[in-house]
């Protein structure tokens, strides 16, 4: 057995091989199964396997778009419970998006965020007013509701708007540290619902404690994308927009600055890292990819009102991130994945399973004892768990390794930045032993 | 001539005057010291040069520009960089990491041009990798690069510290105590070390340190700190025998062994 597994472990072919045998066979039985949670789940399985196999970056990625993009689609289509399994997809996808941009501001930059998500409220609101009658209220020009074509620039609208209460938040908030500024951030979260539940006096412009209903949804090419399995592509664009963003950030400059301002305040400003700045950057891009996906939820929904932007959402996209691996893009969208389905269908399920076993009189089961009802005692006891046995989380945040073959040899680089002080060129081949 | 230049600098907390009144002159291409006992205001000193502190009053000077009051991260900006007493680097990114961030003031990377991988932001960072490297191999850490930086030996987070000091590319290079903890050997490899940097890059370096070998082995100008206020200074060979810097600072003990070898 062991010799087996260390053959797998070595040899990249065969873990090709066995891989897209497991996405067959998964795959195979999502489409014959008529409604099975179980085939779906382990056919989503397939992306960790994916990602802890050895092939090379390229293929990885080139694998998991197709997952993403056919083969996840097509077998889910040949259920009667398709609509249901694209919607905890795009739900998953949001939720990734939300928790990627939490981790910028709690994993890289290191400060505690419990209203993050004010941020997605914020896009959601955007886009709701005016693609309802409801801008008509306050809008001295226009008519409203806009039509559903308005999303796809409300999308980058919300990515501003949210940016911009990013760092509306941080200019106040950064004067405070650590457990303050936890404080601050959740009372920031809790105004922003309150505002949006209030605010339908003296205008009337969210539309307060109703909500705000018939939002148009998006449109392209004259198609109206009602369904789930439409959002669910714009969701995945949006997604690997976000990701392709982290993953560049992650190892730029300004990703660095977030570290060091993490590590140690004094010596990144001692290397010249403006502290104001740099976090109020990680409030904004953070705040930024939520808000998009605020735009995408409200116009998912057609609905939206203030009990969809509680603290307890908050703290939800927060375990996403501490349960996947603080600073960790891969373990964040893990936890992501993994928290969403639980709450979205894991959860479900299990009291269906257990409401049929009480029918049939084989278990009673008390109606507050039900899975989904116990939902926090789940992750409460979840999160305990990891922060006494597993504190980096699911998949903890790595180092990038750097090649040096790569950076000593590449052409141009005989340039340097513009110096004052640094070593003499011809000094150099020595100086190492 | 002075590249820096700090007048009746003083620094009150609360009751406690942890710098008087303290002028110094640092002269370009030199190593000047400041020594001093425990507690004597060393590091206090630096911390207001590098903007940590806000002087109480007084005036710092770098070449000519006042500079007394600034944000630290604009200090750095304008060339003062420095090392720590009390190590800080980023612990767990790796030592080559450690050093990119010392160049941050030197990259011109924006939001979007890193987001969307614009060709001279990727050509950047492969140029400022490999400076990164270049300065590692400097201070002799680069078998290290890709190894976290919390996992050093005492001795070389010390060096890393002056490596990513020196990515910032400063006129002034600031230390606090860099031999702190090191044993004689590694003592002895950073005495060339600070000499190369001085040599090799025109460095002005101002120097905290208690090890009496290396400051007089490299100093060409020492201050002396006694209780926040200025009680001598000069060249190394006036400071050895000056009896106020004895008696209040190398006590009866080192006095005797002066004694004894002059
Ligand atoms: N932030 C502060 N608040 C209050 N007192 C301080 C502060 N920083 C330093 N001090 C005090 O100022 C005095 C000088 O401290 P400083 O750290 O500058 O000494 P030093 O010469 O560097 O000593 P050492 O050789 O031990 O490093 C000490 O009495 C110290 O307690
Ligand atoms: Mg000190």
């Amino acid at each position: 057995m062991k010799k087996i597994l260390e053959q797998i472990r070595g040899n990249k072919w065969l873990q090709l091989g066995l891989l897209v045998g497991y996405i067959a066979l998964t795959s195979l039985s999502l489409i014959l199964a008529q409604r099975s949670v179980a085939a779906f789940l382990l056919l989503l399985l397939s992306f960790l396997l994916l990602y802890y196999t050895k092939l090379p970056n390229w293929s990885k990625w080139a694998i998991g778009l197709a997952i993403m993009f056919f083969i996840l689609p097509f077998s889910a289509m040949q259920g009667p419970a398709y609509q249901e399994y694209m919607d905890v997809a795009t739900l998953v996808g949001i939720y990734v998006s939300m928790a990627l941009g939490l981790n910028i501001v709690v994993g890289m930059a290191g400060l505690l965020d419990l209203g993050f998500v004010a941020f997605f409220a914020v896009g959601a609101y955007t886009y709701g007013i005016f693609a309802t009658a409801q801008a008509s209220n306050f809008m001295p020009f226009g008519t409203y509701p806009l039509s559903g074509n308005s999303f796809w620039i409300f999308i980058i609208l919300g990515c501003f708007v949210a940016a911009l209460f990013g760092v509306l938040l941080g200019i106040p908030v950064l004067r405070v540290k650590g457990d303050y500024l936890a404080i601050v951030t959740l009372g920031f979260g809790e105004i922003i619902r309150i505002v949006f539940n209030n605010l339908d006096q003296p205008v009337n412009i969210t539309n307060g404690a109703l909500g705000l209903s018939s939002i148009a949804p998006p449109k392209i090419f004259g198609i109206e994308l009602l369904y789930s399995n439409q959002i669910y592509f714009v969701v995945l664009f949006i997604l690997l927009f976000v990701i392709f963003a982290v993953r560049s950030l992650e190892h730029s400059k300004l990703g660095r600055s977030w570290k060091a301002v993490r590590e140690n305040e004094i010596a990144a400003q001692a290397m010249g890292i403006p502290l104001v700045k740099t976090k109020l950057m990680a409030f904004a891009i953070g705040a930024s990819f939520s808000g998009m996906m605020g735009v995408v939820f409200a116009a998912k929904q057609a609905f939206i009102d203030p009990t969809s932007f509680t603290m307890l959402q908050s703290i939800n996209i927060l375990v996403m991130v501490l349960l996947g691996g603080m600073g960790s893009v891969p373990g964040v969208i893990l936890g992501a994945a993994v928290v969403t389905i639980l709450n979205a269908q894991v959860l479900n399920e299990l009291t269906m399973w257990f409401n049929s076993l009480s029918t049939a009189g084989i278990i009673t089961l008390p109606d507050a004892m039900s899975p989904v009802k116990m939902q926090r005692f789940f992750f409460g006891a979840l999160l305990i768990l990891f922060a006494l046995y597993r504190s980096k989380g699911l998949i903890p945040a790595k180092n990038v390794v750097y090649d040096k073959q790569k950076f000593l040899s590449e052409k141009g680089t005989k340039k340097r930045l513009q110096s004052v002080a640094a070593p003499k060129e011809d000094e150099h081949g020595h100086t190492g032993s | 001539m002075a590249i820096l230049e700090v007048e009746k600098l003083t620094k009150t907390f609360g009751g406690l005057t942890a710098n008087k009144e303290i002028s110094l002159q640092a002269e370009a291409n030199k190593i000047t010291a400041v020594i001093g006992p425990n507690g004597a205001g060393k590091t206090t000193f630096f911390n207001m040069i590098t903007g940590v502190y806000k002087p109480t009053s007084g005036s710092i000077k770098l070449r000519g520009e006042s500079i007394g009051g600034l944000k630290p991260h604009t200090v750095a900006k304008k060339g003062i960089s420095r090392t720590f007493q009390n190590i800080r680097l980023f612990g767990p990114i790796t030592v080559l990491e450690n050093v990119l961030v010392g160049m941050h003031t030197h990259l011109k990377a924006g939001i979007f041009g890193t987001i969307f991988h614009l060709p001279g932001v990727d050509r950047e960072e492969r140029i400022a990798e490999r400076e990164a490297y270049r300065l590692l191999e400097y201070v002799g850490l680069e078998e290290h690069y890709n190894d976290e930086a919390a996992s050093l030996s005492y001795g070389s987070q010390r060096r890393l510290e002056i490596a990513r000091a020196l990515a910032t590319k400063p006129s002034v290079l600031l230390l606090d105590e860099p031999a702190a903890g090191m044993n004689p050997k590694e003592t002895a490899d950073l005495t060339g070390l600070i000499q190369k940097i001085k040599q090799e890059m025109d460095m002005t370096i101002i120097l905290i340190e208690h090890d009496m070998k290396l400051v007089m082995e490299i100093s060409d100008y020492i201050y002396v700190l006694d209780h926040g206020e200025l009680i001598a200074e000069g060249l190394p060979a006036q400071i050895r025998h000056d009896k106020k810097v004895i008696e209040a600072y190398l006590g009866k003990g080192a006095a005797e062994e002066q004694e004894a070898e002059g």
